[in-house]
């Protein structure tokens, strides 16, 4: 009777065993998800038609949209560049983004440079540090052209600091 | 193993518990027919554990509930699987309810001392009802919404708190996100917490009554433990049950309809199969007749049913020495099936309503068809629209950007640490005050650091423009 028993038992803790672990799987599969799911950032964001920069002689500024996705939402943010010429090959791009204190840079026609509106932080037309208190020039971002079309890597960087460094 | 169960018998008594657990008496020995009460406690915990998984991505609004489904159903691994065990399991659930129902009737098995045994089961069965009738609204598509509606509109059938009381199930007139959050307390906090107390109740009474074992007219003379052979039925009876729905939810997974669009007056609603009985009783009762039709003879029927031990109160627990009590039950289902059928044959028959109920299943099989669609965030849009709603506005957003006004006062003008929102300062300052304080801040804005912003008339002009249309 007692092997019968034991017998029984073991083939119910077998039985429930293989089951749960069987069930364990879609459920790991299912929490897990967001772990596995890359990034999907919109990595290469458009500026526009690379032929619009070829010729041009001051600073453009241009708002992309940027879309995150976060789960099931997304996130679309509008980040504002600046399109400048460059000695040879495609148009460079500066982050708007002030690496003093993060304020937006605007472009001073009349001077010809950039000036940060927070504490008069100036820059020359190609975004190198003039005066003020930013402890670089404007940040050039990642470019690239593909099927005629500018597109630019926008990253944040990490401000007060001399040298360019990226954040997440 | 032994001197691990002595360690822990010493401390838990666990020996003991398995022991009054496993060797309960079953007279007359184990039979199949047992089986269906440990299945729908098999199939309730399967349903809590599906249950809490999809709340990880789940969001009870009448925004985001069908996006939150859309997004399990089409992107998350596993997701669609899980969310249709979760469907299919609310399914079985009835159908294994009625057969542990029909046993019970059939066995006379609600008799000797087992009343709360059965008014217990009875509120189980109430509860049961409550969360599929809960439950179908969450994925807030169009048949859920419609189906809901009318569910809810029988509400108003209650004399003197009706409408009150449809009111307060869906916390408003209509359906709303209000509706979503009290049915998803319901089916997620209330109902639960309910079940998992009247199942201990129900256990607990049935095991103080002990096992009713088969209707003979002879005492019981043998029986035999639960353990094993009946534990082995059981346990077959749920793999058999995990099977059925993991073969259903793989090779026919539930769908998901079109998000739920009330103005869409052509939509017919069809409850889910369970209901469609009952949704079809109620076609027989228009106007004043309804109260007789919805509230009374439910009723009725509701308190036969719970009182049925105190009604049928004999020893004789033959199923054919007590026609009355078995023969009524085996009436209402027939009749149930009999209105499910005619319910169904009423839809073929009319070409209006089979020709919109088939659009209805091409819209199900479209929105499935669809990849899923993020939903854009609500900080996302206002940009776009601000900028669309008026040219002035739009050229005003214009300098708004080129001035670095976004650098403190956020890309959408709401504020951030360093600058307040911009969303009211139009009435603030009327009357060209605005353009005023823009070129010449005051002293307090100067100290909150705003700089003093040299602009052309019609620059001043169209970013007035803008920070008016700002909401």
């Amino acid at each position: 009777m007692e092997t019968r028993r034991s017998f029984f038992g073991g083939l119910l803790a077998f039985g429930t065993t293989a089951v749960a672990g069987l069930l364990a799987i879609p459920l790991a599969r299912f929490s897990l998800d967001p772990l596995w799911r890359t990034t999907s950032q919109v990595l290469w964001s458009d500026v526009g038609a690379a032929a619009d920069f070829a010729a041009i002689a001051a600073p453009i500024k241009v708002q992309l949209t940027i879309e995150q996705r976060d789960g099931w939402r997304k996130v679309l943010s509008e980040k504002p560049v600046y399109v400048i010429k460059a000695v040879d090959g495609p148009p460079r791009v500066l982050s708007a983004v002030c690496p003093h204190l993060g304020c937006s840079v605007g472009w001073n026609e009349t001077k010809g440079q950039f000036v940060c509106p927070c504490h008069n932080g100036v820059f020359a037309g190609d975004g190198s540090l003039v005066s003020g208190p930013p402890p670089r020039g404007m940040d050039e971002l990642d470019v690239m052209v593909e099927g005629g079309r500018l597109k630019v890597r926008y990253q944040y960087f990490r401000q007060l600091v001399p040298t360019k460094e990226v954040l997440a | 193993m032994g001197r691990l169960g002595d360690w822990l018998d010493r401390r838990t008594g666990i020996r003991g518990l398995a022991h009054d657990a496993l060797d309960e008496p079953i007279p007359g020995g184990p039979r199949l027919a047992y089986v269906f009460g440990s299945g729908l406690l098999f199939l309730f915990l399967s349903q809590v554990v599906t249950g809490v998984f999809l709340a990880l991505y789940y969001v009870p609004s009448a925004d985001h509930a069908h996006t939150t489904v859309a997004y399990i159903v089409k992107e998350v691994s596993s997701g669609s699987f899980l969310r249709s065990l979760h469907v299919y399991g609310s399914s079985a659930m009835i159908i294994v309810l009625l057969l542990h129902i029909g046993q019970t009737i059939l066995f006379g098995s609600y008799k000797g001392y087992r009343e709360l045994l059965w008014l217990a089961g009875c509120v189980l069965f109430a509860l049961i009802l409550g969360m599929a009738f809960t439950g179908y609204l969450l994925p807030w598509d169009q048949k859920a919404y419609f189906a809901t509606a009318v569910g809810t509109n029988i509400l108003a059938e209650v004399p003197l708190i009706g409408t009150w009381l449809k009111q307060f199930v869906r916390g408003g007139t209509d359906l709303g996100t209000l509706t979503i959050s009290r049915f998803f307390v319901a089916h997620v906090f209330l109902l639960p917490a309910a079940i998992f107390a009247l199942v201990g109740m129900h256990v607990f009474l049935f095991r103080k009554a002990g096992a009713a074992g088969p209707p003979v007219s002879a005492p019981h003379t043998t029986s035999e433990s639960f353990y094993p052979r009946q534990v082995l039925m059981d346990m077959a009876c749920a793999c058999l049950l995990i099977v059925a729905l993991g073969t259903l939810a793989w090779f026919l997974p539930s769908e998901l309809g079109p998000v739920a669009n009330a103005a869409d007056t052509r939509f017919l609603p069809r409850p889910e199969w369970y209901y469609v009985p009952v949704f079809h009783w109620l076609k027989y009762w228009p106007g004043a007749s309804a109260i007789v039709g919805i509230v009374i003879i439910p009723m009725l029927l509701a308190v036969l049913f719970a009182g049925l031990p105190f009604i049928d109160r004999g020893s004789e627990r033959r199923p054919w020495r007590r026609p009355i009590s078995v023969g009524s039950f085996a009436l209402v289902m027939l009749g149930l099936v009999a209105l499910g059928v005619a319910s169904h044959l009423q839809d073929r028959r009319d070409p209006a309503v089979a020709r919109q109920l088939a659009v209805q299943r091409d819209a199900v099989s479209a929105f499935m068809a669809e990849p899923f669609v993020p939903e854009a965030s609500a900080g996302s849009l206002k940009v776009e629209n601000a900028a669309l709603a008026d040219p002035a506005a739009a050229d005003g957003k214009r300098v708004f950007e080129a001035q670095s006004c976004d650098a403190c006062h956020g890309a959408d003008g709401h504020g951030t640490d360093s600058a307040p929102t911009l969303v009211g300062m139009a009435a603030k300052y009327p009357n060209g005050e605005l353009i005023r304080v823009i070129r010449m801040p005051t002293a307090k804005m100067s100290d909150g650091g705003m700089q003093p912003i040299d602009l052309s008339d019609p620059d001043a002009a169209a970013l007035a423009a803008y920070v008016a249309g700002l909401k």
